[in-house]
C-alpha cells in the first residue's frame, strides 16, 4: 500500500464520517464540527490529487495545494461565522429563558 | 479584452469604503450610487455583447485560461447581471433611510430605514453574484459561492431575534453542506482532467472522457448547488430563513441570491456536461422541480402567514427551471431552444416579481403591525398600491398575460407539448393553478369589507411606488416575442477562441 492509496483511503472514511455526524448529529455543534472533517476529507483528497500530478502529468502538481490554502481559509471563516451565530443564539435563548423566569415571580 | 467585466467585480467593494469611513448616512448614499454604477456596468456589458454578437472575456493577470483565470460574459450571463443588479439597486432604494426616518424611529417595526450592515452586505452581494456569473474556473465559482453565502446569512438575522438566529445558522449549515459537496466534485474533476476552466473541461468531456467518475463528480457538485438554491427536497432551510428576514433582505434572498447557485447549475448541465449525460440527468431533476412545484405549492396554501406563504412559493417557482432540463437537453433543436429561453425568462420575472411581492408584504405588515392573513381583511384601504404590487407580482407566478411568468410558461409549455412529456406539461398548468390559488387567497382577503375597524395608519407611498415599478418590470418582460432569443445564444457554446487575442 502506497501513500496516495492510504491517503485516499483516509480522506474517505473522512468524507464518510463528516457526511454521517451532518446528518445524523442532534445539536448545531456537533453538525459544525462534521462539516470540518468532511471538508478535512476533502482537502486531504485533494491532496492525494496533487501527489498523483493530477492530468497535468507533473510529478507534483502545486496547483492543488494553492486551491487547499484557499479552501481552508474558507472553510475556516465559515466555522467562525457559525460559531459566533451559535454563540449569539444562546445568549438570546438565555436571555428568553430569564425573562420568563422573570414573567413568573411577578 | 473587456475591463468592464473586472470593474464589475470590483467596483461594488469600492462602495464599501464610503460606508466604513464616513458614517451610516453619507455612506448609505454612496453604497446606493455605487448600485447604480453596478447597474450601469452590467447594461454596459450586456449592450456590448448584443453589439458585438459574440461573449466579451478577460484574462485576469494577461494569462489566459487553461494557465490563469477567466471572466467571460456571454449573452445568458449578461441577462442574468442586469437582472440581479436592477434587482439591488431597487431594493437598496427601498431599505434607505427615508425623510424623517431617523427622528420617527420606524426601525423597530421592521422594514424602514435598514441599518448601514444591511448596504455593507447588499454591496457584498453584489460583488459575489457579479463574481458567480462571469467566472469560468470551477475553483473561482466555489469561491464566489462561499461569498454569497457569506453576505446572505447575516441578511437573514440582521434584527437578531432567536427564531431569525436559528434559521441562519440552519440556512448556514445548508450551505456549508452544499459547498462542501460542490468541493468534492470539483476536485474530482481536477483529478481527472488537471484543468477547472468550463470551457477546456466542456471540450475534454465532449470526447467521452472521464466516464462514471466525471458523471459521479458533476452529480456530487449538482447536489450541492441544490442545497444552496433550496430545490426540493433539499428546501426544507429556506421558508423560515427567507420569512423571517426584514422584507428588503427577504426580497434580495429570494429574487437574486438562490438565483446564482441554479443559474451554475444550468451552466453545468448545459455548457459543461456532454449531451449524452445531460439526457440521463434531465428528468431526475424535472421529477426534483415537479415535486417542488406540487408539494410547496400545496403547503403555500395552508400558511397562515403572509411572508411564510411568499417563501413556500419561491420553493414552489425554483421547480419551473428544473423542468427546463430534459426540454433542453433535448436533441430537437428549435423547441430545446424556446425551453431554454423559457427558463431564463422565467429566472429573471420570478426574481423580479418576488421582489414586488416580499417588499409590499412588508409593507402591509408595517401597515397593519403583523402578517397574519386572517387578520389583514381590508388592508386594501390602508395599503392600496402595496396589495397592487402583490396582486402584479403575483400576476407572473400564476401565469398570466401579460407577464413574464406568462411567457416563460407558454414556452416551456409549448416545448413539453412538442417534444411530447406531458406529464412536464400538466405539472406545469397544475402549478400556475396552485399559485393562482395562494396569490388568490391574499388578494381577496385584502379587498373584502374589514372586520373590526382599521388602524388609521398610511402605506409608506414612495416605498410602495417601488414596488410597484418591480412588479411592472416583471409584466414588461411579458411583451418578449414567444421565440427563442437570440441575445440569450450568444457566446454559446463555450469557448475562449476570438474571446481573448
Amino acid at each position: 500500500m502506497t501513500g496516495v492509496h492510504l491517503f485516499g483511503l483516509a480522506g474517505a472514511a473522512l468524507v464518510g464520517c463528516g457526511v454521517y455526524g451532518l446528518l445524523m448529529a442532534p445539536g448545531a455543534l456537533g453538525r459544525i464540527l462534521a462539516f470540518n472533517i468532511l471538508g478535512g476529507g476533502v482537502f486531504l483528497i485533494f491532496g492525494v490529487v496533487a501527489r498523483r500530478g493530477a492530468g497535468a502529468g507533473f510529478g507534483a502538481d502545486p496547483v492543488p495545494q494553492a486551491l487547499v490554502i484557499t479552501g481552508i481559509v474558507v472553510a475556516f471563516c465559515a466555522t467562525a461565522l457559525a460559531a459566533a451565530l451559535l454563540v449569539r443564539l444562546s445568549a438570546v435563548d438565555a436571555e428568553v429563558a430569564r425573562d420568563g423566569e422573570k414573567e413568573k415571580e411577578t | 479584452m473587456s475591463a468592464l467585466l473586472v470593474l464589475a467585480i470590483t467596483a461594488p467593494l469600492l462602495g464599501l469604503v464610503p460606508l466604513l469611513l464616513l458614517g451610516p448616512r453619507t455612506g448609505e448614499r454612496a453604497a446606493l450610487g455605487m448600485l447604480a454604477v453596478n447597474v450601469a456596468i452590467t447594461a454596459g456589458i450586456a449592450e456590448r455583447v448584443a453589439q458585438g454578437g459574440r461573449a466579451l472575456g478577460y484574462a485576469v493577470g494577461g494569462f489566459a485560461p487553461p494557465l490563469g483565470v477567466g471572466l467571460r460574459a456571454d449573452g445568458f450571463a449578461a441577462a442574468m447581471m442586469l437582472m440581479a443588479a436592477l434587482v439591488l439597486l431597487f431594493t437598496g432604494l427601498f431599505a434607505m433611510t427615508g425623510p424623517g426616518d431617523m427622528t420617527r424611529k420606524v426601525n423597530a417595526r421592521g422594514s424602514a430605514g435598514m441599518p448601514s450592515t444591511f448596504f455593507i452586505l447588499l454591496l457584498s452581494l453584489a460583488c459575489a453574484l457579479n463574481l458567480a456569473f462571469l467566472a469560468q474556473d470551477l475553483f473561482t465559482l466555489y469561491v464566489a459561492l462561499e461569498l454569497l453565502t457569506f453576505a446572505a446569512v447575516p441578511l437573514v438575522c440582521l434584527e437578531g431575534k432567536a427564531g431569525q438566529l436559528s434559521a441562519a445558522l440552519t440556512y448556514l449549515l445548508f450551505a456549508l453542506f452544499g459547498s462542501v459537496l460542490y468541493l468534492l466534485g470539483v476536485v474530482l474533476i481536477y483529478g481527472l482532467f488537471g484543468t477547472l476552466d468550463i470551457a477546456h473541461l466542456a471540450g475534454l468531456m465532449a470526447h467521452g472522457a472521464g466516464g462514471w467518475t466525471a458523471a459521479a463528480a458533476l452529480a456530487l457538485m449538482s447536489a450541492g448547488l441544490m442545497a444552496k438554491a433550496a430545490l426540493f427536497p433539499l428546501h426544507l432551510w429556506l421558508p423560515p430563513a427567507h420569512s423571517g428576514a426584514p422584507p428588503a433582505a427577504s426580497a434580495v434572498l429570494s429574487a437574486v441570491v438562490i438565483k446564482a447557485p441554479l443559474f451554475l447549475l444550468v451552466r453545468l448541465w448545459s455548457d459543461l456536461a456532454p449531451l449524452p449525460l445531460a439526457q440521463v440527468a434531465g428528468p431526475v431533476f424535472a421529477v426534483c422541480g415537479a415535486a417542488a412545484i406540487v408539494f410547496c405549492g400545496v403547503v403555500a396554501l395552508a400558511q397562515e402567514r403572509l411572508k411564510l406563504l411568499i417563501a413556500y412559493s419561491t420553493a414552489a417557482q425554483i421547480g419551473y427551471l428544473c423542468l427546463m432540463f430534459p426540454l433542453a437537453a433535448s436533441s430537437d433543436g428549435p423547441w430545446s431552444a424556446l425551453a431554454w429561453t423559457g427558463g431564463t425568462l422565467h429566472l429573471v420575472s420570478h426574481a423580479l416579481s418576488k421582489a414586488a411581492m416580499f417588499l409590499a408584504a412588508g409593507l402591509i405588515a408595517e401597515t397593519m403591525g403583523h402578517d397574519r392573513l386572517s387578520g389583514l381583511g381590508g388592508v386594501g384601504r390602508l395599503a392600496p398600491v402595496s396589495v397592487a404590487a402583490f396582486g402584479l407580482g403575483g400576476l407572473s407566478l400564476m401565469g398570466l398575460p401579460p407577464s413574464g411568468g406568462f411567457v416563460a410558461k407558454v414556452m416551456l409549455l409549448t416545448s413539453a407539448l412538442q417534444q411530447g412529456s406531458w406529464w412536464i406539461a400538466t405539472v406545469v398548468l397544475v402549478g400556475g393553478l396552485l399559485a393562482g390559488g395562494y396569490v388568490l387567497r391574499v388578494v381577496v382577503i385584502a379587498l373584502q369589507h374589514p372586520d373590526s375597524d382599521l388602524p388609521d395608519v398610511r402605506e409608506c407611498r414612495w416605498r410602495a411606488l417601488i414596488a410597484l415599478a418591480l412588479a411592472f418590470g416583471a409584466m414588461l418582460v411579458g411583451f418578449m416575442p414567444l421565440s427563442p432569443l437570440p441575445f440569450l445564444e450568444i457566446g454559446r457554446p463555450l469557448t475562449w477562441e476570438s474571446v481573448l487575442p
